[in-house]
């Protein structure tokens, strides 16, 4: 293809790319010298004995029928399987909102949807008992459902009247988070409560993230701003609180959990193992939170006060209507982070023996008729994060770029 | 009228500022004390019912319980002194895992920037692995599935070369101990350490005054190699003898032993951290200027000598800060050794604990023990950080 570039004939035009023949590629880029040779050398010996070594286990040797075979053990533990709808519907309502509020805001918030539909439909595909895969193809159709109501809306309100709709979007979503936990807990009645809550499996996982994000947000804020403050009683116990909680490991909170918090308590209130786990798990992360909100409050110029204090708004007011929603916009990357860091550590909780994932999965190990197949269940664990977590900092990675908060 | 607006009366004390400051700390202040004498009432009421009482005389009582590695000790001995020993487990992991872990991630975070694709590309798979898997589902891996399931049994153990065992019994090698003649070489060692910093000095005012780069280190290592090595050959018999791990009827025997449990602790610890310090070394590469790293080529200089002159000692004042949270967070994690079964200062201050019941005592003592490696770790680093910071006009 000639292309010709006159001056002035069409500004626009993109610049000129090289196109580098394989050769000059491979010289540039992996035989620059003697040295970069024996690197890439080694580098290719590693990657076929990886590939090889790993690729001829996982094919020929490994006995994957052990996950198939232990799903349901592994996904939601012991969670009656006469129960399991209740699940799928905390599943369902998720994916019906997200679908809507990628119909509603398309952009970064439909992607999200979108991969989330893609992957049920994925999953779908993988040889798991016929029931489950149809729940799957339904998650996957309650993402498309939601999408095309969002849509609707947005077409219904020709974009003009959108701001009610998104105040209901808003509510519902903050809603849906008890909705969800009381409708997988139970209530009695038609919604029996599920009993030892602590043998839920990877279902603990999340819910140990969601909860402790969800609960330490609020709570970070205020010790946030309890640290920023110009009254040394309260600045004081705010930074003693964030100082001791960040200098001790979570496994010595989950372990004083475990035996003190029934001393620190009045005979009549004994919390389950989940709540104390969930307690630990908020108290932990706040204080954490409270640094990441910190650094967005930082990054408030102080113009913005100022400007808020000539408008005639209070202190309270200030923060609530100018500091803190810009605040917590540039630091959403650092909550998705944290968020992350979380559900990783989320993975402690077998430390007071509850069976989340990692430790139910032991007690399949202790099966006779499982012996031997702990390759394939940590392999099946570690990619199970693997996959979440890398997408989560994938998505925040976009939100960064797309707040440009490195670049102001 | 302009009287009344002018004086301080005229604000009501509840709308007054100075009035609001003083009342809301205090309520606050009284609410927090409310809180915790709410929490100690009900600990000491539910104390007494146990009969317990806060004190720390059992340290003193003889612990009962056998750690497995660590510094000298038998179950005769007291609590306290089995709680230093996990101390100083839990700072010998942390101390090897800071080193081993610092190595990989300067490594790896150099490579990720490497002109190389396939080592770049190699780098990053290592990063985003690592990274996005749970560091106890990696600890679990390492320790059940491949120090204790794949791993040979120690009768088939894998001999490495120069008598280096491995097996699901740990890792035995050979260890140099002292024999007799160890004290007249140790007067040469120390010697050489007194020569070497000399030599330092030395090339180092040389260098100044000639206002060149150079290496005054490796004079200084290289005096003291050659009093060390005349020494060996200069001292009667030979001041060490290599103790070689011999296999006897159930286990190997001499040589040093590294446990399965802190192997799989170290591997885990090492590989988790270091891919984090490798995403902070590659980023405080990068926010060293283009130009600068162009200016220093313009000048002459090799591409060894402006990755060290110019621009690692401008990225290491960007590094140090995370840096020292991720030494931070090594420390914290190697609490997870009780999940792997190492003795470290949270296993064996839970043990204390189940064997004495003395909760309140041992989650204060592990909290601060905890606290103060924190702090002390934060300090060192803040040292650092100021001495290499940016001297301005």
């Amino acid at each position: 293809m000639m292309r010709s570039y006159e001056p002035a004939s069409n500004a626009q035009l993109p610049p000129p790319t090289e196109r580098i023949p394989v050769v000059r590629w491979l010289r540039q880029n992996l035989f620059s010298s003697w040295f970069n040779a024996i690197l890439t050398l080694a580098s290719a010996a590693l990657i076929v004995t990886l590939v090889y070594g790993l690729g001829r286990w996982a094919i020929v040797e490994a006995r994957w029928e052990v996950i198939p075979a232990n799903l349901k053990l592994l996904v939601v533990g012991t969670y009656p399987i006469d129960q399991l709808w209740r699940v799928w519907a905390t599943l369902y309502a998720i994916g019906l909102l997200s679908g809507f509020s990628g119909g509603l805001h398309g952009g970064l918030i439909r992607r999200i949807a979108l991969v989330g539909a893609i992957a049920a439909i994925v999953l779908a595909i993988l040889p798991f008992p016929l029931a489950t895969r149809g729940w799957l193809l339904g998650a996957a159709a309650s993402v498309g459902g939601g999408f095309g109501l969002g849509r609707l809306a947005q077409f219904a309100t020709g974009g003009r009247s959108r701001r009610w709709i998104k105040r209901i979007e808003i509510a519902v979503w903050i809603l849906s988070f008890p909705i969800g936990l009381v409708l997988l807990n139970g209530v009695g009645g038609p919604l029996p409560v599920i009993k030892a809550r602590n043998q839920w499996g990877f279902l603990l996982n999340l819910l140990g993230a969601v909860v402790g994000i969800g609960l330490s947000l609020p709570l970070g804020v205020l010790l946030a701003l309890g640290r920023r403050s110009k009254l040394p009683a309260i600045r004081l116990v705010c930074t003693a609180y964030i100082e001791l909680i960040r200098g001790v490991p979570l496994i010595s909170l989950l372990f004083m959990a475990s035996i003190m918090l029934q001393l620190l308590l009045p005979d009549n209130i004994r919390p389950d193992l989940v709540i104390r786990a969930m307690i630990t798990i908020t108290i932990f992360s706040s204080a954490y939170m409270a640094e990441n909100v910190r650094g967005g409050l930082q990054a408030i110029p102080k113009g913005q006060y100022e400007a808020a204090y000539a408008v005639g708004l209070n202190g309270a007011l200030t923060t609530i209507l100018i500091i803190l929603p810009q605040a917590l916009r540039a630091v959403i990357p650092a909550i998705v982070g944290q968020f992350i860091a979380l559900f990783k550590d989320t993975t402690l909780f077998g430390f007071i023996a509850i069976l989340e994932l990692l430790n139910i999965s032991r007690s399949v190990l202790s099966n006779l008729e499982w012996r031997g197949t702990i390759f394939e269940l940590y392999v099946f664990i570690g990619v199970v994060f693997w996959i979440l977590c890398y997408s989560m900092s994938a998505i925040s990675r976009r939100i960064e770029k797309r707040l440009g908060v490195g670049e102001r | 009228m302009r009287k009344r607006a002018g004086s301080p009366r005229s604000i009501a004390f509840w709308r007054d500022v100075r009035v609001l400051r003083v009342v809301s700390q205090v309520l606050f202040l009284i609410g927090i004390a409310a809180a915790i004498w709410w929490l100690m009432n009900n600990l000491t009421t539910n104390l007494d019912r146990s009969g317990l009482n806060i004190g720390f005389q059992f340290l003193r009582d003889t612990a009962g319980f056998p750690i497995s590695e660590g510094i000298a000790y038998e179950p005769t001995d007291v609590n306290g002194y089995a709680y230093l020993v996990g101390v100083v487990n839990t700072i010998r992991v942390a101390v090897i895992g800071i080193v081993l872990a610092t190595i990989i991630g300067t490594v790896v975070g150099i490579a990720r920037l490497s002109g190389n694709w396939l080592v770049r590309k190699l780098a990053t798979l290592y990063v985003e692995t690592v990274r996005n898997i749970p560091l106890l589902v990696q600890l679990f891996f390492w320790y059940f599935a491949v120090m204790l399931t794949a791993l040979p049994l120690v009768k088939s153990a894998i001999r490495l070369p120069g008598s280096i065992y491995l097996s699901r019994r740990g890792l035995y090698m050979p260890w140099p101990t002292p024999t007799e003649s160890f004290g007249t070489w140790g007067w040469f060692i120390l010697g050489g350490f007194v020569l070497a910093i000399g030599a330092y000095l030395f090339r180092k005012a040389q260098l100044k005054r000639a206002d060149r780069p150079g290496f005054p280190l490796l004079w200084g290592a290289g005096a003291l190699l050659i009093v060390v090595i005349a020494g060996w050959f200069l001292t009667p018999g030979s001041p060490l003898a290599l103790d070689i791990p011999v296999l006897k009827k159930f286990n190997f025997e001499g040589g040093m032993w590294l446990s399965t449990s802190f192997s799989a602790l170290v591997i885990g610890l090492a590989t988790y951290t270091g891919a984090f310090i490798a995403e902070i070394v590659r980023a405080g590469i990068q926010a060293v200027g283009k130009g600068q790293n162009e200016a220093a080529k313009a000048l002459g200089l090799k591409r060894g000598l402006v990755l060290r002159l110019v621009v690692l000692p401008q990225a290491l004042r960007v590094i140090i800060p995370p840096l020292t949270s991720q030494y931070l967070n090594l420390t914290k994690n190697s609490s997870l050794a009780i999940l792997i079964g190492y003795y470290d200062l949270l296993n064996v201050g839970t043990t204390i604990f189940n064997q004495t019941g003395r909760a309140v005592e041992m989650i204060l003592l592990i909290m601060g023990s905890y606290l103060s490696m924190s702090l002390l770790t934060s300090l060192l680093m803040n040292w650092y950080n100021r001495r290499i910071k940016l001297v301005e006009r």
